[in-house]
């Protein structure tokens, strides 16, 4: 059954990827391909473009991303805790609100050193 | 033609039996469930695409029936053939790839996009046990896939060569990322409950009834967890006030500025889809999705209400969406870090402490929908009470202005 299941989802995900494509290349048979130099210049103020754009950028955005990967890989233990909770017991509350609560003081230190003030 | 009657009473039959039907043609067993996994596979896809038509017709025309003005009303009746003319137009344009854009990433960005709405909807149960794929870990499948919209819109992002699309890409991982962390939690506390993360099953743990007539959504014994989850579906869905992503005053358009013709269309189609299969998802998980009336005698009527309920979410996502203007990105990412994350997280803790409680399961319900209630009003008192301090700092800040140049 489960087998079943995700031979469904490999044949979807083939599809799914290939389908785009097939859009794109319908109207590749039906579209004008009349491309210019002004035509493929980079759309932004009718200036031409200054400097590169693949430069550094501001450091914030990586750390909500380290952020981020904390709390997603706290989701996943979580998620099989969560499945089994009504066959555990109260031991498995006591854990989780150990494992809960040493991520939730690593929110408030991200907090207390302004890791989410967005300066 | 009995069987078709029965067929069409109870649907989720429809599947098995045409399985029996290839068998009885002479098909192997493996052939014969490739053959049906691939015909789910087109039906599934088609099905997609004609709800993004009428979608988009729907959107539309609700978001210029809020602002006083008509919508689409020329291509068809009422303009429901308008969103055919736009895909036709699509079709016809002149596709450009801007100078210096990286060509693999540029190309392959709109497809994932694509793929992660149509990979998601699979998982969407619209009627009792009517679903394309029956996954027993269907919720953790959901945000996995998910992931795959950040992926897209940054590769978008980044392959334009354009400083605003880079801007766009940036701010769409940023906020995805971010809000993706409160819906995983509310999510955790459903399963919490339910036991399981398929949705088919999380959907029928909502026909017990407490007091012996409410029904048992999660939305009712869980009020707090389905407003996080429904703040942070506007935001997963790039929705205004969260559409800071595509800010057109600000960055023109986001990370799809350099896109023309069909794959414009595609992170169209995204857009849309992907508000559909977030109010789907939040029809299913918390208002009990194809729950209703005399659904166990008649089956199909579950399609009926799972429809109704999806639709009243989304009107409800464009309503806010006509309504509420844009936040600024620090505005976007403190509400998310300092009020959402920790208030999913206590919303988890409280469902396990309380489904816990040596008590009946009407008293542990009532328990767990009270205490929703208090945490939501605390939440709202706190934000409001900081929002004044701040309004209050401001007004003294100006009256110290003005009485110095006075």
């Amino acid at each position: 059954m489960i087998q079943e299941n995700f031979q469904f989802v490999l044949i979807l995900a083939v599809v799914a990827f290939i389908f785009p494509f097939v859009g794109v290349a319908v109207a590749w048979l039906l579209r004008p391909k009349k491309p210019n130099k002004l035509k493929t210049t980079t759309y932004e103020c009718g200036v031409e473009t200054v400097g590169d754009t693949w430069s550094q950028f501001k450091a914030q955005y990586y750390l909500f991303a380290l952020i981020f990967v904390i709390f997603d890989v706290e989701a996943v233990f979580l998620f099989p805790w969560a499945v089994a909770y009504n066959q555990l017991t109260l031991y498995a509350l006591v854990e989780a609100f150990v494992f809960v609560g040493i991520l939730f003081m690593g929110l408030i230190y991200a907090w207390r050193v302004n890791a989410l003030e967005w300066q | 033609m009995q069987q078709l009657l029965e067929l069409i009473k109870d649907p989720s039959q429809i599947g098995p039996w045409f399985h029996d039907l290839l068998m009885s043609l002479g098909l192997s067993v493996e052939l014969a469930s490739v053959v049906g996994d691939v015909l789910g596979v087109l039906l599934l896809l088609i099905m997609v695409l004609t709800s993004a038509i009428f979608l988009i017709w729907l959107e539309r025309k609700v978001a210029a029936r809020l602002q006083d003005r008509v919508g689409p009303n020329r291509a068809g009746p009422y303009g429901l053939l308008q969103t055919m003319a736009d895909i036709v137009k699509l079709l016809t344009k002149e596709d450009i790839t801007p100078v210096g854009a990286d060509r693999v990433s540029f190309n392959l960005a709109p497809a994932l996009s694509v793929m992660q709405i149509i990979m998601v909807a699979a998982i969407i149960p619209i009627g009792a046990g009517v679903v394309a794929v029956n996954l027993n870990v269907g919720l953790l499948y959901f945000v996995a896939f998910s992931g795959l919209a950040a992926m897209g819109a940054l590769m978008a992002g980044w392959s334009s060569n354009n400083k605003y699309a880079l801007l766009g890409g940036f701010r769409v991982v940023a906020q995805l990322l971010s809000y993706e962390v409160p819906l995983i939690f509310t999510l955790l506390a459903v399963v919490l409950l339910a036991g399981t993360m398929n949705t088919n099953d999380l959907a029928a743990a909502q026909g017990v009834r407490y007091f012996g007539f409410i029904p048992g959504w999660y939305a009712l014994l869980m009020p707090f967890a389905f407003v996080i989850f429904f703040v942070a579906a506007l935001a997963e869905g790039e929705r205004a006030p969260f559409d800071l992503l595509e800010a057109e005053s600000e960055i023109v358009a986001g990370f799809n500025i350099e896109y023309s013709g069909m794959k414009f269309a595609w992170f169209f189609l995204q857009f849309f889809v992907n508000s559909l299969i977030l109010s789907a998802l939040a029809a299913t998980i918390f208002l009990g999705g194809w729950q209703g009336p005399f659904v166990d005698q008649v089956p199909v009527l579950g399609i009926v209400y799972f429809g109704i309920k999806t639709t009243l979410v989304l009107f409800a996502l464009m309503w806010v969406r006509a309504t509420y203007p844009r936040l600024r990105i620090d505005q976007m990412m403190t509400f998310c870090w300092k009020v959402l994350v920790p208030a999913s997280l206590v919303v988890v803790l409280l469902a396990a402490v309380i489904w816990k409680l040596p008590v009946s399961a009407n008293i542990r319900a009532l328990l767990l929908s009270g205490s929703n209630i208090v945490a939501l009003v605390v939440t709202l008192g706190i934000i409001g009470s900081r929002l004044r301090k701040r309004v209050d700092r401001r007004q003294d800040a100006l009256n110290a202005a003005s009485a110095a140049s006075a």
